[in-house]
């Protein structure tokens, strides 16, 4: 058996992207900048997709600047929100301890620059507050910065009540929504949202290709110069086969969000079900506030890297986010953000199901990973500590 | 392009000479669990030569099959040539290691050592002989 759990990383692309891109690689390869028939050809296609995309996430076309993916789209929306305080003598970010590197980096590099950033906590269940966010925003803040929707540990963020009070406190308001797009229902006017990030290959779509939605208004700082694509914001002739296949991805996903949503959930709290039967096991993130996709676990007394490359032995694509998978010293920042201490943080694993998962395949995850974690921990100093009461056990 | 060679996998999945001896002469251990590795070396020692090793790991597969190797390499062998075993040799058996898992091939040897002073340290009239 062959077992793709690895959605959170990148997903299968699906027929209709596929079959939406093809034209787009083979006769309709005019440059959407040409005005001869064959280039407007490509121009009309890239601003249906533009259409296509916007009415997905209730945005306005003119919202929509096409990027090579969701780093891409963090980075633009962060350095814009950046410069535009600067301007204004506004040098304060407030953002959380869970965000992706496309986020953390660009924000250690404002840091460098001069900028102030508050990493707010996330507590144990992985959930930033937004009375928190309230209280973090001062008179100098120009930028308020939280993911949708976590890639580790799948936690949803309170969205819409934090951009209630960005709105209301008139800071730009900022979501890295890479894990959430396609997923669970996204609305940019309904949430306050200022600007969003997302990327195609994270909803059945191709790598390569993603989003920024910029709410009409908020003026964006080039980070490609060049031409005059994607109206001056986004140099560089545009991945117009890419494009047409995200939009594709994302209407298919759109469609059936709450169905798929809803099927997936119930296989999730059957995966989270059978895992915490693991003796000394502990879910990571909130049980319920999560994606329908997302199952993390830590396992005490065994590392991660040795328990993918076992389950990879069974067939089982996953992802772990210890030190050893991450080639730093550190196991996953996110995992330590939520109070998982190092030695437990060494032994986490990421389910994360997709559209193609069965009910079998979850039983057989169950059984697999019950075994593995039983082999590893068998010949664990850590473990035979831990069973003799010579450490303490924390989960 | 796999990650780690056939041999590392092998050791990794069939790992030598894994458990506890529970009357050793010598016992080791190194690393911690912060870090993500600890290996435990566990010596049976008769007349200078090392005639059984076992070993417990909690770390990657790269941890897992360098104390596996370590063992294999040492047992059977006269305690003063295990003093010599070098990280080097370890990797090298293991066909390499990815060069941000070489530490894992100098916890086994420094797993192995720290055993031996364990050993010596029980046995310090031994310790002249060598």
């Amino acid at each position: 058996m062959k077992i793709y759990a690895d959605n959170a990383a990148t997903t299968k692309m699906s027929r209709r992207a596929i079959e939406a891109m093809t034209p787009y690689l083979d006769n309709i390869y005019g440059n959407p900048s040409s005005l001869y028939s064959a280039g407007q050809e490509a121009k009309e296609a890239l601003e249906r997709a533009r259409a296509s995309v916007a009415r997905c996430i209730g945005a306005d076309p003119a919202e929509i600047y096409f990027t090579s993916g969701g780093s891409e789209a963090d980075n633009q929306a962060i350095l814009s929100a950046a410069r535009i305080g600067k301007r204004t003598g506004k040098t304060h970010i407030v953002s959380d301890m869970i965000e992706h590197h496309a986020v953390l980096h660009t924000l250690e590099r404002l840091e460098d620059e001069g900028f102030e950033v508050t990493y707010l906590p996330v507590h144990e269940n992985g959930i930033v507050r937004p009375e928190e966010v309230e209280a973090a925003i001062r008179p100098d803040t120009c930028l308020v910065t939280i993911m949708y929707a976590n890639n580790e540990i799948g936690t949803i963020q309170p969205i819409r009540e934090i951009g209630k009070i960005c709105r209301k406190r008139g800071v730009l308001f900022h979501t890295d929504a890479v894990q959430a797009v396609g997923h669970i229902p996204v609305n940019v006017k309904d949430d306050n949202v200022d600007m969003l990030s997302a990327s195609a290959h994270k909803f059945h779509g191709p790598k390569g290709v993603g989003f920024l939605y910029a709410k009409r208004g908020v003026r964006l700082a080039n980070l490609i110069e060049g031409g005059a694509q994607e109206r001056g914001k986004r140099a560089g002739t545009e991945n117009v086969a890419g494009i047409v296949s995200m939009s594709a991805a994302l209407e298919e996903s759109y469609e059936k969000t709450e169905v798929t949503a809803e099927r997936l959930s119930a296989l999730r709290d059957m995966l989270i079900d059978g895992l915490s039967k693991i003796p000394h096991s502990a879910l990571n993130g909130d049980r319920t506030r999560r994606l329908p996709s997302n199952v993390n676990f830590c396992f005490e007394g065994i590392e991660g890297e040795s328990l993918l490359l076992l389950l990879d032995d069974l067939g089982i694509m996953a992802s772990s986010g210890s030190a050893c998978t991450s080639g730093s010293l550190d196991p996953s920042h996110v995992l330590l953000a939520i109070g998982r201490v190092h030695d437990v943080a060494h032994g986490s694993l990421r389910l994360t199901i997709g559209e193609e998962t069965t009910e079998e395949e979850v039983v057989y995850m169950i059984d697999s990973v019950k075994e593995v974690v039983e082999r590893l921990r068998s010949f664990s100093p850590v473990w035979r500590d831990l069973n003799a009461g010579v450490k303490e056990f924390i989960l | 392009m796999a990650l780690y060679s056939e041999k590392v996998m092998d050791h990794f999945r069939n790992p030598r000479n894994v458990g506890v001896i529970d009357d050793a002469d010598g016992v080791g251990e190194v690393g911690n669990a912060k870090c993500g590795d600890i290996m435990k070396m566990y010596l049976k020692i008769d007349d200078d030569v090392i005639s059984d090793v076992k070993f417990e790991t909690f770390g990657c597969a790269s941890a897992v099959a360098s104390s596996s190797m370590a063992t294999e390499l040492i047992k059977g062998k006269p305690v003063s040539e295990a003093m010599t075993l070098t990280n080097k040799a370890v990797a090298e058996a293991l066909d390499g290691l990815p060069a941000y898992k070489m530490h894992c091939s100098v916890l086994a040897e420094e797993a192995i050592k720290n055993a031996l002073d364990d050993y010596y340290e029980k046995h310090p009239e031994k310790r002249k002989d060598n």
